[in-house]
């Protein structure tokens, strides 16, 4: 189906349902439940989850394919967002505009720092990206403060010309993004018992365009431009004597991942209409960096998982303080019970950091591969038992 | 025709004189080899048309055109393929797919943005690199990672890789080492089989004396950087200068 294979699109339609069903799938404790701060289901985390899995999926196509590894890809995610704040300031409050432009405009930024950065390979590639994008930074965040808003970020204002949405009255208020009559925070709940799920337009966007971006990923995985991209990274001399250029081959796979940095940049500011200079902080390109390797590099959904273990770790588990915890513990004798928070507490809240590094590094020495390959290899303990079972020992695939 | 024209190359190391004065001319549709003592500066002459090193001095010409100053892809695309000493094949990817790479040099040029298509339905490139694989007898290993088949088989796939192109000049660096005997006069075979189906020009660097005498027109002695004669194989055997700074050792078996 759509030019895919048959496992492929077996792959996207799971995403796509994953997607679709996301408000129930991560609302399923009742509400007022001990558990129900384990609930991902609200809008503005759901959200999050698509947007930076799109920013995670693009990252990859660079960083998965070619293996080079740019460390400033948080400044074209910036770009795309101050691109789309000017156009709702500029044009109008409709998200299409502002998502063109930002697209558009992270890809010339990519062009520009790409075509500067690939002239080296390595470290030194990854040095000068986190060179440029500090640099952005920096300017962002002073030297350009008409077109950025500097400290403050650029924000909305009542009297923003907004040309196309000229004649709507805003009855004072400042409007908020939307597309074509429906606002991207406009949301439905459902109330099922003791479950509360809650259905947001903004969110469903977002998913949206997270699937036609995942599924532009995997025809660049499946193309002959995406096999170039892994010679490259496989061994970038022998394809220089076969006959490749490889630096547009590189130039482009920078451009793309560029450009998607951009859509989410621009999906941020249209969940949330303001761009601050901090989201083109280095540790912002760090995190898609631990995203994608967390998740698997250079698979297709690995990206996606990264994404949302990290977002999910970021919101739920930097939300839980002490007094939950004794909660928790309130079963256990009182000294025990202190022991235990105590031993936990440095884990949560503002501690979230450390076991996200905790995780990330069992992750990177006990599963190379990544979330996807835990999930292949807990797949293949199953797979095996069957086929023992059944008495027929597969021999090992060549290759494995 | 002379489709290949060295030049009064010279290369330096530091210290090291690698190349002296090295003149070297290939007629066409021939089979060169170039022989010679460790450290002779064999690969490093080979370095030198390809575009990987560029010589102190001196000039190579190809079909005409010199090569110096070229970036390595557009010496490929000018007709001339390389096997390497240690096998250069892309290690992550599998033999099939190593194998459509060049196939898609070939047919694309340098640089083709052709992101919108699947790989499988790419049929002339698939067909083509079957062909080849089975003209090497790779074609069971074609869902095999690269990295995983032994050094004589990666080479096999090397030189593979390079014929799939179809290149006016290959130039062979060592093909048979690491080869099990078998394989390499299967190669010895398949290289006299290409000779003769098609105009190629080779020009083979090798230790092994069978398959130089098995396939070389012309040969070229080498020794510390400068080239001591040059001649056909029966009276390269009985050289004097050559039996003492090359053959001394291995014509005595
Ligand atoms: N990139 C380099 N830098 C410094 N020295 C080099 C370099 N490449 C080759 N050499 C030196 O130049 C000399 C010639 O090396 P070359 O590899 O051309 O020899 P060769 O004839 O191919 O030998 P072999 O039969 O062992 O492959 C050697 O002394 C080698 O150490
Ligand atoms: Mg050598």
């Amino acid at each position: 189906m759509f030019g895919l294979d048959k496992k492929d699109t077996m792959l996207l339609l799971l995403v796509a349902a994953l997607t679709a069903l996301a408000p129930f799938l991560l609302n399923p404790f009742p509400e007022g439940s001990a558990l129900a701060q384990f609930n991902a289901g609200y809008p503005d985390l759901m959200q999050r989850f698509v947007i930076f899995g799109i920013f995670a999926i693009g990252f990859n196509i660079l960083f998965g394919l070619t293996g080079y590894l740019s460390f400033g890809h948080a400044a074209f995610l910036g770009v795309g967002s101050y691109a789309a704040v000017w156009m709702f300031k500029l044009l109008s409050m409709n998200v299409l505009p502002a998502i063109v432009l930002a697209v558009v405009m992270s890809g010339l930024f990519a062009l520009l720092i790409g075509y500067v950065s690939l002239r080296r390979s390595g470290i030194y590639f990854s040095i000068l990206t986190l060179a440029f994008a500090q640099m952005m930074f920096a300017l962002a965040y002073s030297v350009l403060t008409p077109i950025t808003g500097g400290e403050t970020g650029l924000q909305l204002a009542l009297d923003d010309p907004r040309i196309l949405d000229g004649g709507v009255e805003t009855g004072g208020n400042i409007p908020v993004p939307g597309l074509f009559g429906m606002e991207m925070r406009d949301s439905v709940q459902l109330e099922l018992g003791a479950w509360v799920f809650t259905f947001n337009f903004g969110y469903y966007f977002a998913a949206v365009v997270m699937l036609i971006a995942f599924y532009i990923a995997i025809r660049i995985f499946r193309s002959p431009f995406g096999m170039m991209l892994r010679a490259i990274k496989a061994n970038q001399q022998r394809l220089n004597y076969t006959g490749l250029n490889t630096r547009p081959y590189t130039l482009a796979a920078f451009v793309i991942s560029g450009m998607y940095a951009g859509l989410a940049g621009a999906l941020m500011a249209s969940m949330d209409p303001l761009a601050g200079a901090e989201r083109m902080f280095w540790t912002a390109s760090g995190e898609v960096v631990l995203m994608t390797i967390l998740g698997g590099v250079g698979t297709l959904i690995g990206p996606i998982l990264g994404a949302g273990a990290i977002k999910y770790m970021e919101n739920i588990i930097s939300k839980i303080n002490s007094d939950i915890l004794h909660n928790w513990f309130a079963f256990l004798p009182d000294g025990l019970e202190d022991l235990l928070v105590t031993l936990v507490y440095p884990f949560i809240g503002k501690g979230w950091h450390l076991t996200l590094g905790i995780i990330f590094m069992l992750v990177v020495i006990f599963l190379p591969g990544g979330l996807v390959e835990g999930g292949q290899r807990v797949a293949r303990l199953f797979k095996s038992k069957k086929t023992d079972s059944s008495a027929a020992k597969p021999q090992t695939e060549p290759g494995e | 025709m002379k489709i290949l024209e060295v030049k009064d190359v010279n290369k330096r190391f530091g210290g090291l004189k690698a190349l002296s004065e090295v003149n070297l001319s290939v007629e066409e549709n021939t089979v060169h080899a170039i022989i010679g003592p460790n450290g002779a500066g064999k690969s490093t002459l080979l370095n030198c048309l390809v575009g990987k090193l560029i010589p102190d001095t001196g000039s190579v010409m190809f079909n005409g055109q010199s090569v110096l100053g070229r970036a390595p892809h557009e010496i490929n695309q000018m007709g001339i393929s390389r096997v390497f000493q240690t096998p250069e094949i892309f290690g992550d990817l599998t033999v099939m797919e190593n194998m459509m790479i060049p196939c898609f040099a070939k047919r694309d040029g340098a640089f083709e943005l052709n992101a919108i298509s699947s790989v499988q339905s790419q049929k002339d490139i698939i067909e083509h690199a079957e062909h080849v694989l089975d003209d090497m007898n790779m074609l069971d290993k074609r869902h095999m990672v690269a990295s995983a088949m032994s050094r004589g088989d990666k080479r096999r796939l090397e030189i593979g890789m390079c014929l799939s192109q179809e290149p006016r000049l290959l130039l062979l660096d060592e093909p048979t080492a690491g080869m099990a005997r078998a394989d390499t006069n299967n190669t010895i075979d398949l290289l006299k089989e290409i000779k003769s189906k098609r105009d190629i020009t080779i020009v083979i660097i090798e230790h092994d004396m069978h398959v130089v005498f098995s396939l070389a027109e012309r040969i070229t002695v080498l020794a510390q950087g400068t080239p001591l004669v040059e001649d056909t194989p029966e009276n390269i055997k009985g050289h004097p200068k050559v039996r003492e700074a090359y053959l001394g050792e291995s014509s005595g078996h």
